[in-house]
């Protein structure tokens, strides 16, 4: 099952889809390593609502919810 | 890349001291040295960050603007070993411009703490461009990136330009990126440092966070304060010793307005300002800390949520705190700013912010006219202001700079700079301060020694002279404000640079720093001089802040509003607080 990234859990880890953004923000993602394939987990969310804290093979960073909302991942099998 | 150490290499192979920072985007504009290599002068240029070929924020135009219109003999790009999962990608683009690429793999110091392993004789194959191994840091693998660049300046002595074709192109370069990390780097998918998460838990907390970060500026500022001031100390007891030693006797024999001018001009007034070199110096130490140590990111973290309703977001309070050393660098900054409207309401905020040149006339106040265990609270009740006025002016112009930038900013490890950089650093930023602020300054003190002396005669600072024709003039404005005539012939010369406030109004009272504390605590009471803070603190911060605001805005719209807005703010805000502080009977 295919879920949006703003829905995930602190502490859960998934692999990304699928990524609806327009070009240059799609760029901009691929460039921080979010691209379909790539393992990405959520490590907290921001004070009062705010961004999320994710990291994505090598890299963290933030993100805020409603971008990350356009990116759909499948949960990766707890290990 | 952004942030992967460039500006450390160009610093270690040019000797030069570009800013560094652990933040990407502190490198927002070209940046060029000329150094021997290969037996000739070469230069070097240092280039901000890109992510790739198709950016157009202001700091990536200036790449491409180099890399399409400039000849160059090959390009050398850095890259952070740690992540090249993605960060080859760029290495990718870049290939296509057909230029001689040397490729460095930087930060192996942390990659190798990581446990990454890269086969970098793979990549090199793949890529068609030397690779190696690099700290810029700490000077690993730095002899045979120097020799790398020698070689390539010898193979290809001709400057060439870059395939155009290569900016359109579009990236197909996915496949291609994926089989070029699985073939040369060696780590786990998801990658885990047990240091930066340790830490991570407790700056980062959902509700510890934010009081954490508040409190560490406190202490900060206390630490400045604690450091700061017993060297300020220091140095008002050797200008004193000067004074009486050298200048004195020197003078002895001078006609009384020489003397004047120089002791009550030029001394008083450019020595006040130099006592606070210390404090400024020890300040900027601690700023380079916090800008190396990646919590400036952290802070864009956490503020985010409040920066969005206020229509900014987390990079704008970022460059708010960078606006603590100097406002300017901050506004050039909000570069890495995509929407304009963004971009200009951040730098309509950012003048509030509170700049060294101001923490000077602050501190010199506080010690003034408040006791010693009052002064650091007044002084932080301070920043404390400027951070809720920035926020006010947001809340209010928001509607009419709306923008919807998506967010997405890189979380850098925690870091701390060598003993170097640090020095480095400081010393960079305090020499600014004395470089650029002292012509201000001297030219400043010495026209207002005219203003206070002349015409020939008259008593100094007197009503009859040409400084009190024009405070009388200027009266009707700052009295209701508190702020007595005199006073507000020093907030004049400080719409230059704040610097010169100390020194003019040493000069006005004709007095040193002791005598001038003593003086204005005669007439200022703690209403009269907060009122007279809070107005500097709000209204332009300088003439170089205005002209950057202009340069980057290219709008003289803008830039008027960007004057007029603190301006008319500053007089409504000292207004209401001292009539209501008076009415209370304060
Ligand atoms: N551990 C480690 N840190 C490094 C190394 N080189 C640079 N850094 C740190 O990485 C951060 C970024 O360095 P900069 O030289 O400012 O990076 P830059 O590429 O010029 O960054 P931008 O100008 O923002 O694009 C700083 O905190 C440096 O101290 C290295 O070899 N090892
Ligand atoms: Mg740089």
């Amino acid at each position: 099952m295919d879920t949006p990234l703003d829905q995930l859990h602190p502490r859960q880890t998934a692999e990304i889809q699928s990524i609806q953004a327009e070009r240059e923000f799609s760029r901009r993602l691929f460039a921080l390593g979010l691209r379909p394939g790539q393992l990405i987990r959520v490590l907290r969310s921001g004070p009062l609502k705010g961004p999320l804290h994710i990291r994505v093979g090598h890299t963290d960073v933030m993100i805020r919810r409603q971008d990350a909302r356009r990116i759909q991942v499948r949960l990766a099998p707890q290990t | 890349m952004p942030n992967t150490g460039k500006s450390t290499l160009f610093n270690r192979l040019t000797g030069a001291a570009a800013r560094i920072g652990n933040w990407p985007g502190i490198t927002v504009d070209l940046l060029s040295a000329k150094v021997l290599l290969a037996g000739a002068m070469v230069e070097v240029v240092d280039l901000p960050g890109i992510y790739n070929l198709h950016g157009f924020s202001d700091d990536e135009m200036v790449v491409r603007r180099f890399l399409e219109t400039q000849a160059v003999n090959g390009l050398v790009v850095v890259l952070n070993a740690t992540q090249l999962d993605r960060q080859l990608s760029l290495a990718l683009q870049l290939k296509r411009l057909g230029l001689p690429l040397v490729v460095l793999l930087n930060m192996v110091d942390e990659a190798k703490r990581l446990g990454i392993r890269v086969d970098t004789e793979a990549l090199a194959r793949s890529l068609g461009a030397e690779v190696a191994l690099l700290s810029a840091k700490y000077g690993q693998g730095f002899e045979r990136v120097r020799g790398l660049v020698e070689n390539l300046l010898r193979r290809h002595p001709a400057a060439q330009h870059g395939h155009a074709e290569a900016f359109r192109e579009d990236e197909d370069i996915e496949a291609e990126l994926a089989s070029l990390v699985a073939q040369s780097v060696h780590a786990p998918a998801l990658l885990d440092d047990a240091r930066v998460q340790a830490l991570d838990r407790w700056l980062l907390h959902p509700w510890l966070g934010l009081p954490l970060f508040f409190g560490a500026m406190f202490l900060l500022f206390q630490l400045v304060y604690g450091v700061g001031t017993p060297l300020q100390d220091l140095m008002e007891w050797l200008l004193v010793h000067f004074q009486s030693l050298a200048l004195d006797p020197l003078l002895a024999g001078a006609p009384p307005l020489l003397k004047s001018f120089v002791e009550d001009g030029l001394f008083n007034g450019v020595g006040t300002v130099l006592t606070f070199l210390p404090i400024i110096v020890v300040f900027f130490l601690f700023m380079a800390v916090v800008e190396d140590s990646g919590y400036l990111s952290r802070a864009a973290f956490l503020m985010d949520a409040v920066m969005a309703r206020l229509g900014l977001d987390g990079r704008s309070f970022v460059m708010q705190l960078m606006g603590f050393g100097c406002n300017v660098p901050a506004l050039m900054g909000t570069r890495v700013m995509r929407s304009r409207a963004l971009r200009l309401l951040t730098m309509l905020v950012l003048p509030f912010s509170l700049c060294s040149a101001r923490l000077q006339v602050f501190l010199f106040l506080t010690t003034a006219i408040f006791s010693p265990r009052a002064a650091p609270v007044v002084m932080f009740s301070l920043y404390l202001a400027s951070i809720a006025i920035a926020f006010f002016t947001a809340l209010l112009w928001r509607k009419r700079f709306q923008s919807h930038e998506p967010l997405l900013l890189e979380l850098p490890p925690y870091r701390l700079p060598t003993l170097k950089q640090l020095v480095l650093q400081a010393w960079q930023q305090s020499g600014h301060f004395l470089k650029g602020a002292s012509g201000f300054i001297v030219i400043g003190v010495m026209l207002v020694w005219l203003l206070t002396h002349l015409p020939v005669g008259v008593a100094p600072a007197s009503a009859q002279s040409w400084a009190g024709a024009i405070a009388d003039w200027m009266a009707p404005a700052f009295r209701p404000l508190g702020i007595d005539a005199l006073q507000s012939i020093a907030l004049l010369f400080g719409f230059v640079a704040k610097e010169v406030m100390i020194g003019a109004l040493a000069v006005i009272y004709g007095v040193g720093e002791d005598a001038l504390k003593a003086a204005l605590a005669a007439r200022m009471d703690w209403v009269s001089a907060y009122s007279f803070m809070l107005f500097t603190l709000i209204y332009t911060p300088c003439l170089s802040t205005v002209a950057v605001l202009k340069q980057e805005s290219k709008s003289w719209a803008f830039t008027a509003l960007a004057v007029a807005w603190p301006l008319a703010l500053a007089w409504g805000i000292s207004f209401a607080f001292y009539q209501t502080a008076r009415a209370l009977g304060f």
